[in-house]
């Protein structure tokens, strides 16, 4: 497909997979994210690959570990509180070096919380709610557009890393449309390719030895080694997994921080404010794990404050302190419930800040 | 020489860490050696969750999954999707599949996913040090249930054969006993049933084993066959519970 | 035309949310920019039904509104609910077989559009939601007629192809009456 068409962020998320080369899918319905399950149940059959509505997201995420360590290529979405659920089995993945591609098509909480779009998963994302030492690259994309190009990157970086990958977008780009680029769909191993293609996976001894996904290690002296040889990946994801875009830091007064859907919302924001004659600088993560460090050093000397603005009561502010290191003082603009704000409200809550320094 | 035994090729040699008297071993080696006996062990994956059996994939000659608590039968029939032409079955305990797993096993029964699950019933949680399962007897002793386990405060044993047995995905459904040599000859035969109805895709095989714990239940090894027999089959009747139309 | 930022007001099967994806379709086949977002969750069901439209010739950031060139109503509630919406010198699109009352504001121009008289001229009242279309189009000029008609191509499709004739008709009935 060479031709722009006009999707609905839910129905491209799940497209994209596919031409990424995920085959198999399982899910339970939650708004609002439910028409990638149903996509996937419709489409995933004509590419020889698998649809299963799980009895659970329990269930969902344990399916994604199976089919996964089965040599499958995998890719499952949720929302918020579903995420919550499967967290568990990010934490085996993570140990037993599973791949997967997950989805948080978030809302806000916590508890049940609603359905209107989140940011207050960035935790949840970001530090995991398994047990245990594990990470997990998480990218959040900002429209449509780049959500495709990372979830049609996202199988190979999972594949690459043995790990799950995560993809953090929020209910309003999965219920929104806007034209998109297809791209072309990759080349998945066959059944008989994988012992070949995945040599780590479970399919069978008659490959010529046998493979044992496990995540159980009774010897500390043996869990030390797996932990240690997982963050190997992590150190190496670290470096090479940075993402992020940065507008106008040079000679920025106020540099906002802001990522996914927010980001845009601010990028107009800064528009706004510089008709007021202020000029403003941007710094997007795009990978929120690992957190893009190094952007923070690109700040210009005569910035007067970097203001994290988030669709939550402040979680990302963590790391934006963590890489200003003190040098500028960090504030931040939020909304949460639900709430995303106008670009005028952040412009007036700007001008506000501004005014204390 | 004639040779009237062989180790069968499905069993590693590494020692166990079962306890003396335990039935792990016996239901180990009977679904190894069935699948020995029926060429498939180059060709079997198996999925086995937390419990004490989760380190089974020491002993099992085939490819494995550890699970988390409950959820093999997700796994397996996450794995069926994949490999539609390999033999898969989940090895669960009593407090994996009945408590805190009974709704995979109900679903991938329901849904009749092809694979076989062999359920390790002894009435208690073994690994964790003897706590009282959803199969522990009334009036029996666990370490949550110390003056013995009472209907009042946590009903009835769940009689899981007879539940699977009523899903209308599940084709096969036996419950067998580890208690003496008959019995343990009559389970190597449920096994190899189930596998056949795996082998021909009708729909899910359940093979529940009244298995022994000794040590949890506070009983020599002897003690515990007897137990198994005394107080342990009358409330869990062995039998077919469910088989294919064409079988019966 | 840099950016027109639109708004579509009514309750749910009034076909409010397809009047907006045609917008979005059309601008499309122009090579334009365009963002459509629905209001989601319980809204959708019974309730109101809303969404917001962007069509531009540059980089489209944000996809939400705090202003409107346009907003079409639909229904009685939109109108109190959405005037506000529309930016000083915009204009309000009535559907006024729908809605008696009019705007209270003097500084917006008011766009009075019989849709369901219109409608049962061309004898099927699901039509309006396109008349309306085709009257926000007359007076924004925020897409081509080309334009229009390849929206109209792209829903009409397949089993709904029966339907283009009548709807392009429908579409453009409003300039034709209004000598547009």
């Amino acid at each position: 497909m060479t031709e722009k068409v006009l999707m609905k962020g839910n129905e491209a998320f799940a497209e994209a997979a596919i031409r990424g080369g995920s085959r198999y899918y399982f899910g339970y319905p939650i708004t609002p994210q439910s028409e990638i399950p149903e996509y996937m149940s419709k489409e995933l059959p004509k590419w020889g690959g698998a649809f299963l509505q799980a009895e659970s997201e329990l269930a969902a995420i344990n399916m994604a570990y199976g089919a996964a360590a089965a040599g499958g290529n995998v890719f499952i979405s949720s929302s918020s509180p579903g995420i919550a659920l499967m967290q568990e089995g990010l934490s085996f993945m993570c140990s037993a070096q599973v791949p997967c591609v997950i989805l948080n098509v978030s809302r806000c909480g916590p508890g049940v919380g609603g359905i209107q779009p989140g940011q207050c998963d960035y935790y949840q994302a970001t530090r995991g709610g398994g047990n245990g030492d594990y990470r997990i690259p998480v990218f959040a994309p900002d429209s449509i557009q780049s959500s495709i190009d990372i979830l049609y990157e996202a199988t190979d970086l999972a594949q690459k890393y043995r790990n799950p990958i995560m993809i953090l977008a929020d209910g309003m780009m999965g219920q929104m449309m806007e034209p998109v680029l297809m791209p072309e769909p990759k080349y998945v191993p066959t059944l008989e390719e994988l012992p070949t293609a995945r040599p780590w996976a479970v399919t069978g001894t008659a490959k010529g030895y046998r493979n044992v996904v496990k995540s159980l290690f009774m010897k500390p002296d043996e869990l030390e080694v797996n932990v240690e040889k997982i963050f190997e990946k992590y150190d190496e994801a670290a470096k090479d997994l940075v993402r992020y875009e940065t507008y106008n830091l040079e000679d920025a007064e106020v540099v906002f921080v802001a990522f996914g859907t927010l980001s845009r919302i601010t990028r107009e924001a800064m528009e706004i404010l510089e008709t007021k004659g202020i000029k403003a600088g941007l710094i997007r993560p795009i990978s929120l794990w690992p957190f893009p460090a190094e952007a923070f050093e690109q700040i210009n000397p005569k910035t007067k404050v970097v203001i994290s603005n988030e669709l939550s009561m402040g979680q990302m502010i963590d790391d934006v302190e963590r890489c200003v290191k003190g040098r500028y003082p960090v504030r931040l603009i939020h909304r949460t419930g639900g709430i995303v704000p106008t670009s005028l409200e952040i412009v007036e809550k700007t001008m506000k800040i501004l005014g204390e320094y | 020489m004639k040779q009237i035994f062989k180790y069968t090729e499905g069993m590693t040699s590494n020692t166990t860490h079962y306890c003396p008297g335990c039935t792990h071993g016996i239901a180990h080696r009977l679904i190894m050696e069935v699948l020995e006996e029926k060429g498939q062990l180059g060709t079997t994956l198996a999925v086995a969750p937390i419990g004490c059996s989760i380190l089974s994939h020491q002993y099992m000659n085939v490819d494995m999954m550890e699970s988390a608590h409950g959820r093999a039968p997700a796994i397996a029939s996450a794995i069926r999707r994949v490999h539609p032409d390999k033999t898969i079955f989940t090895y669960q305990g009593d407090g994996d599949l009945a408590s805190i797993g009974i709704a995979e096993i109900i679903h991938a029964a329901a849904r009749g996913e092809k694979f076989t699950t062999f359920f390790i019933n002894n009435g208690i949680y073994g690994m964790t040090g003897g706590q009282m399962a959803p199969t522990t007897l009334i009036g029996q002793r666990s370490t949550t249930s110390v003056d013995g386990r009472s209907k009042e405060l946590t009903g009835m044993p769940l009689k899981v054969s007879e539940m699977i047995a009523t899903l209308d995905g599940a084709v096969y459904v036996e419950r067998v006993a580890l208690n003496s040599p008959a019995n343990v000859r009559k389970a190597k035969a449920a096994i190899r049933r189930a596998f056949d109805v795996q082998d021909k895709r009708l729909g899910f095989s359940f093979v529940e084993f009244l298995s022994t714990c000794p040590t949890n239940w506070g009983l020599t090894p002897v003690d515990a066959t007897n137990w198994v027999k005394e107080k342990v089959m009358p409330y869990y009747p062995l039998g077919i519970y469910k088989q294919p139309e064409v079988e019966k | 035309m840099s950016t027109q930022k639109l708004f579509f007001a009514g309750s749910g099967g009034q076909g409010i949310l397809l009047m907006g994806q045609m917008i979005s379709y059309a601008a499309m086949s122009q090579d334009l920019e365009t963002t459509f977002l629905p209001s989601y969750g319980p809204e959708m069901r019974g309730g109101t039904a809303n969404c917001t439209v962007i069509v531009s010739d540059s980089t489209i950031n944000c996809p939400l509104i705090f202003e409107a060139d346009a907003v079409v109503v639909m229904n009685p509630p939109s109108l109190t609910r959405f005037e506000s919406l529309v930016k000083p010198g915009g204009k309000i699109i009535i559907n006024t077989s729908l809605v008696s009352e009019r705007p209270t504001r003097t500084d917006i121009d008011v766009i009075e559009v019989p849709a369901n008289e219109l409608a049962d001229e061309l004898g099927n009242r699901r039509t309006a939601n396109v008349i309306m279309y085709g009257a926000l189009v007359a007076e924004t000029g925020v897409v081509s007629q080309e334009g229009v008609e390849y929206a109209l191509r792209k829903v009409f499709s397949g089993k709904k192809a029966k339907l283009l004739d009548l709807n392009m008709k429908a579409a453009n009935i409003y300039k034709e009456k209004m000598g547009k």
